[in-house]
C-alpha cells in the first residue's frame, strides 16, 4: 500500500517550487494518498495480455521541415519580462555550479 | 594496491539543422541576443512544439554510424527542473525509449583498436545562455540557443584511461564531421563532454563510487580532468578516505576539479511523456533510406585508401583524419601523382605551411592539380627537392602554378653535364686544401665540396648528377 507522508508532500512541493501552508499540506497528504490508492486498485487488474500504452496520443510522426521562420521582434520577446536591459532577460546572478 | 579506472562519457552535440528542434527560429545563436526567439523557445504557456524532421534524420544517421539499433517507436519526455536557462521549467528530452541504442565505436590506441560501447543516443533541446558580464548581482539570459537541436550520446563504462577517453572523443568527432551533422567546435560549445569516473582494485567486478566532471572546454581539458580525478580517487582510497558521489567542475586555470554546489534533489527530474509531441516511428524503409545516404565512414575510408594507394597504416590514418584532407589527397593522385610522394608532400610540406598559416585545407591556394604538377616536375628531373620546397611555399602564398614559378624565377635544374663540370673544376681549384684532405682519405670533405658546388649553382644542380660528376672529377685529377 502506498502511504503519503507530510515529508513526501513537502519534498514534491519543494521540487515544484511551491510554498504550501499547513492546511494545504494536510489536504495534499490525503489527496495524493487517495490517488495512489486508486493506482494500487488499478494494479490489481491482470494486464498481462494488454500492450503497454507508452503515450496518450494515437497519432505518430508529426514533423516540420527544417525551414527557418521569422522570430519575434526583440522588443516583443522582452516585453513581459519583469526585468530586461533591452537585449537580455535580467535574472538574479547565476552562480557557476548551480546548474543541473 | 593496483587500481584501474572506469570511465563513461556523455557527449552533447549541437546538430547543424538550420532551424531549432521544436520551432522555426534560426539555430544561429551568434546573432544579437534574443533575436532568434519565439513563443515556443521562450517557453510561453500554451504553445505547441513540432519536431524538426531534419533532427530525426541526422540522429538516425549518427545512430547507424555508431552501430546502434534504431528504435522503431520512440517518444519524447519532459525532464523537470528549475533554472533560469530553461524558461518552461522542463527540458524536452528522451528518457526510457531513446531513438538509438546499443551501439559501439572503434577507437585507435597507438595502432591497436578497441571497441567502446554506446548505450544510447537521444534527441533533446539546448538551453539558453547566461552571461555574467551584466553589472551588479545579476545575470543576462539570451534565448537564441534555447531549443537548438541537441543529440546526447552516452557510452558504456568501457573507457579505462584518460588516453582512451581522448581517443574516443577524437573518433566520435571524426565520425560526426564525416556525417556533416555538427561543426563539433568544443570552444564554442557545439560539442560538450562530461565524464563519469571511478576507480576499483584490479580484478574487482564491482564499480567504485563515481564522480561526474563537467565544464570542460577542450579534448586536452577532458584528458587532464580525467587524469586528475583518477589520481584523486586513488589517493583518497589509499589514505583510508572515501570518494563522495558528486558533480565536479574542471578548473582549467588551476588544473584541478572542484565540487559543484548542487541541491540534493537536483537530479530528481520526474520524467514523464511529453504530451505536446507525438511518438516517432522510424520504420525499416526510412531507416534503410538513411543507411543508403551515409557517406563512406572513417574506418572504411582508412582501410580502402590504405589498400588502394599502398599507404602505411599511419599515413592512411593521418590523411583520413578529415574528409577534406582525404578528398584533397585523392584528387592529387587522380591527376597522376605518385601515391606515396603525394602523401609525403601533403603530410609534410603542405601541412606545415597550413599549420603555420592556421589555414584549413579547404582554404588552401595550392590546388590538388598544382601539387601533382609540382611532384611531376621533380619526377622528370626539371627541379630538385630543395627547389620544390621553395616553390611550394611560393605556390602557397600566391596560388601560382609551379610551372609558372619555375619559368618566372629561372629555377630549372641544371642537368647540363658540361656546365656542372665547369663549376666543379673551378670549385676544386679554389679549394686545394680540402681536395688534399679528401685525397688523404678524409671522406667527410666530399660533403663540403658538394655543398660548395651546389652553392655556386645557386642550388640548381641536379644532386645525383652533381655527386657523380664530382666523384669522377676528383678521381680523374688524382690519376
Ligand atoms: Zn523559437
Amino acid at each position: 500500500m502506498s502511504k503519503i507522508t507530510k515529508q513526501d508532500v513537502e519534498y514534491v512541493a519543494g521540487l515544484a517550487q511551491l510554498r504550501l501552508d499547513e492546511a494545504a499540506k494536510e489536504r495534499l497528504v490525503r489527496e495524493m494518498g487517495d490517488i495512489l490508492a486508486y493506482m494500487d486498485q488499478l494494479n490489481e487488474l491482470d494486464t498481462s495480455n494488454v500492450e503497454p500504452m507508452m503515450h496518450a496520443m494515437e497519432m505518430t510522426n508529426v514533423f516540420r521541415q527544417d525551414v527557418v521562420k521569422p522570430s519575434l521582434p526583440r522588443e516583443e520577446a522582452l516585453m513581459n519580462a519583469p526585468v530586461h536591459d533591452g537585449e537580455y532577460f535580467i535574472v538574479p546572478r547565476i552562480l557557476e555550479g548551480d546548474a543541473s | 594496491m593496483e587500481f584501474e579506472a572506469v570511465v563513461g562519457m556523455e557527449v552533447h552535440v549541437e546538430i547543424n539543422s538550420k532551424s531549432k528542434v521544436f520551432c522555426g527560429c534560426s539555430a544561429d545563436f551568434h546573432a544579437g541576443p534574443n533575436t532568434n526567439v519565439c513563443p515556443v523557445c521562450l517557453g510561453m504557456p500554451g504553445v505547441l512544439p513540432v519536431l524538426n524532421v531534419d533532427m530525426v534524420n541526422k540522429s538516425v544517421a549518427v545512430g547507424l554510424a555508431l552501430n546502434c539499433a534504431i528504435s522503431r517507436w520512440s517518444k519524447l519526455d519532459r525532464k523537470n527542473y528549475f533554472y533560469p536557462d530553461m524558461a518552461k521549467n522542463y527540458q524536452i528530452s528522451q528518457y526510457d525509449l531513446p531513438l538509438c541504442q546499443n551501439g559501439w565505436i572503434e577507437i585507435d590506441l597507438d595502432g591497436q583498436t578497441k571497441r567502446i560501447g554506446i548505450t544510447r543516443a537521444h534527441i533533446e533541446e539546448d538551453t539558453a545562455r547566461n552571461t555574467h558580464t551584466i553589472a551588479g548581482n545579476q545575470s543576462g539570459v539570451d534565448f537564441n540557443r534555447s531549443g537548438v537541436a541537441l543529440l546526447e550520446i552516452v557510452t558504456e563504462p568501457d573507457i579505462r584511461s584518460a588516453k582512451e577517453a581522448f581517443a574516443y572523443l577524437t573518433a566520435l568527432k571524426q565520425l560526426l564531421q564525416y556525417l556533416d551533422v555538427s561543426d563539433c567546435n568544443m570552444e564554442e560549445g557545439s560539442l560538450r563532454a562530461e565524464a563519469n569516473i571511478s576507480v576499483r582494485p584490479v580484478g574487482q567486478e564491482q564499480f567504485g563510487t563515481k564522480t561526474e566532471v563537467k565544464n570542460v572546454a577542450s579534448f586536452s581539458g577532458v584528458f587532464k580532468a580525467i587524469e586528475f580525478e583518477i589520481a584523486r580517487h586513488i589517493k583518497l582510497i589509499n589514505s583510508g578516505g572515501k570518494v563522495v558521489q558528486e558533480t565536479r567542475g574542471w578548473d582549467a586555470d588551476r588544473g584541478i576539479t572542484v565540487p559543484q554546489r548542487l541541491k540534493e534533489s537536483a537530479h530528481d527530474y520526474r520524467y514523464f511523456p511529453e504530451p505536446d509531441l507525438v511518438p516517432i516511428v522510424v520504420d525499416e524503409a526510412w531507416e534503410q533510406r538513411i543507411r543508403e545516404s551515409l557517406p563512406e565512414l572513417p574506418a572504411a575510408r582508412r582501410s580502402r585508401m590504405g589498400t588502394q594507394y599502398g599507404l602505411s597504416a599511419y599515413d592512411a590514418n593521418v590523411i583520413t583524419l578529415s574528409q577534406d584532407t582525404a578528398n584533397y589527397y585523392e584528387r592529387v593522385v587522380a591527376v597522376g601523382a605518385d601515391a606515396k610522394k603525394a602523401a609525403n608532400w601533403l603530410m609534410g610540406e603542405l601541412q606545415a605551411l597550413l599549420s603555420a598559416a592556421k589555414q584549413e585545407i579547404t582554404d588552401c591556394r595550392v590546388t590538388p592539380a598544382d601539387l601533382a604538377a609540382l611532384i611531376g616536375l621533380i619526377d622528370s628531373g626539371a627541379i630538385n627537392g630543395k627547389m620544390a620546397k621553395d616553390i611550394i611555399a611560393e605556390m602557397f602564398e600566391t596560388g601560382k602554378a609551379p610551372q609558372d614559378i619555375v619559368k618566372e624565377q629561372g629555377l630549372s635544374q641544371i642537368t647540363d653535364t658540361g656546365a656542372i663540370e665547369d663549376i666543379i673544376r673551378k670549385v676544386l681549384a679554389d679549394n686545394p686544401a680540402q681536395v688534399g684532405q679528401f685525397r688523404s682519405g678524409k671522406e667527410q670533405v666530399f660533403g663540403f665540396l658538394v655543398g660548395q658546388v651546389m652553392r655556386a649553382t645557386q642550388g640548381k644542380a641536379n644532386p645525383a648528377l652533381l655527386n657523380d660528376l664530382l666523384r669522377r672529377e676528383l678521381s680523374r685529377q688524382e690519376n
